[in-house]
């Protein structure tokens, strides 16, 4: 279950965030998570509640943005939606497709408790 | 343990994070931020690549299903190769040096990482292995991924090009079943092609049309360690990306950090 690895790592940077910003504790943390990113939401959402005891995230909420799939096609130019094993072109059929939206895996937005003196300054 | 931050909620401090949040004394501030979850892999990653490139290594991430033939080809691939064009071996596998062993047993310098209970090998763990093989000797370095259609697929180890292995004794829908593997592949072999005849369950046009409604041109060979129709389309290929120049992407682009 690589869902763990993937949490750690995000909540490293949300680490790296909350010092930066001088925060004392995280609130929401926003990620995005692609159908084709090859992170499953739930097992990322329960491995989650594991990784963040006894850090800075230890009482963040996580929330989990799941991207519909978009393809372009590289034959006719048409933008259409797709399903993870299915990336073909809902417009003429061909699978010469680029995917634009679906395979991120993301961070996307930290909410942060920031001291008063600290917010002042910025 | 948060060592680095400072504010580990401790049962001092757990008012400040739970409960009405227009109690606590300070401000809140939400960081908009668009930063690859991976990016702290991604950075590793990168740097094995220039090493490759450094010493002009081609580095290749192998990967498959346990049991699918990632030993068998490359010790077949070595016997091959082994006049012409220095190799190494990096072995990923939950458990055993075993495989690390059969590379040995060709004559070929090979690391073993044992992940423990890791599903996949990620671009530290290679990083490490680099440091016990000589690089500035090599021409060809293979990366066995640990066997497993899933994980491998969401880390870059650094490596130029992915192969993932479809063995004919699996099902001829895994491209279907594992799009984000089979899209990463930048070359797919069917492997044991030799029990094509006899697998009649097994439909490789079935299984190339499953790996086109991924978007995919990716080529599709085969490939039988021990009999017809042998190895000389996978030696072929392999030629072929031992003598191009260098210009494939990376698995996963670096994504420039932004916002903070």
């Amino acid at each position: 279950m690589h869902e763990l690895s993937v949490c750690q790592a995000l909540i490293d940077e949300v680490a790296r965030i909350a010092t930066s910003c001088a925060a004392r504790t995280v609130g929401r943390i926003t990620i995005e998570v692609g159908q084709l990113s090859g992170v499953e939401p739930e097992l990322l959402a329960r491995a989650f509640e594991i990784a963040r005891a006894g850090t800075c995230a230890a009482q963040a909420e996580l929330s989990i943005a799941v991207p519909e799939i978009v393809v372009h096609c590289n034959d006719c130019g048409a933008s259409s939606s797709a399903r993870p094993n299915r990336l073909l072109c809902a417009s003429c059929g061909g699978y010469r497709t680029r995917v634009l939206e679906g395979d991120g895996l993301r961070l996307r937005a930290v909410e942060l408790d920031v001291p008063e003196a600290h917010a002042a300054l910025h | 343990m948060c060592q680095t931050c400072g504010c580990t909620v401790t049962a001092g401090n757990a008012h400040l994070a739970a409960g009405d949040s227009h109690a606590r004394p300070g401000a809140h501030a939400t960081v908009e931020v668009l930063q690859d979850l991976l990016a702290a892999n991604d950075r590793v990653a990168a740097h094995n690549r220039e090493h490759f490139d450094e010493y002009g290594v081609l580095a290749i991430n192998l990967m498959s299903s346990p049991g699918a033939g990632k030993t068998t080809l490359l010790e077949a691939t070595i016997r091959a190769l082994r006049d012409r064009y220095r190799i190494a071996v990096i072995e990923g596998d939950l458990e055993t040096d075993n495989d690390a062993a059969r590379i040995r047993a060709q004559g070929v310098p090979a690391v073993q990482i044992t992940t423990g209970t890791a599903c996949h090998l990620d671009a530290h763990l290679v990083h490490r292995a680099l440091h016990d093989l000589p690089l500035a000797g090599l021409d060809l370095l293979f990366i066995e991924n640990v066997g497993n259609l899933v994980c491998p697929a969401s880390f870059d180890l650094g490596q130029h090009v992915n192969v993932v292995l479809l063995c004919a004794t699996e099902g001829d829908d895994k491209p279907a079943k594992y799009p984000v593997m089979f899209r990463a592949a930048d070359l797919v072999v069917l492997s044991k092609a030799d029990l094509l005849g006899v697998m009649d369950d097994f439909d490789a046009a079935r299984a190339e049309a499953a790996l086109r409604a991924l978007g995919r041109e990716t080529p599709v060979i085969r490939a039988a360690a021990r009999r017809a129709p042998a190895l000389d389309a996978w030696l072929g290929w392999l030629e072929q990306q031992l003598t191009a120049p260098r210009a494939i992407a990376p698995l996963r682009p670096l994504q420039a950090t932004a916002g903070v």
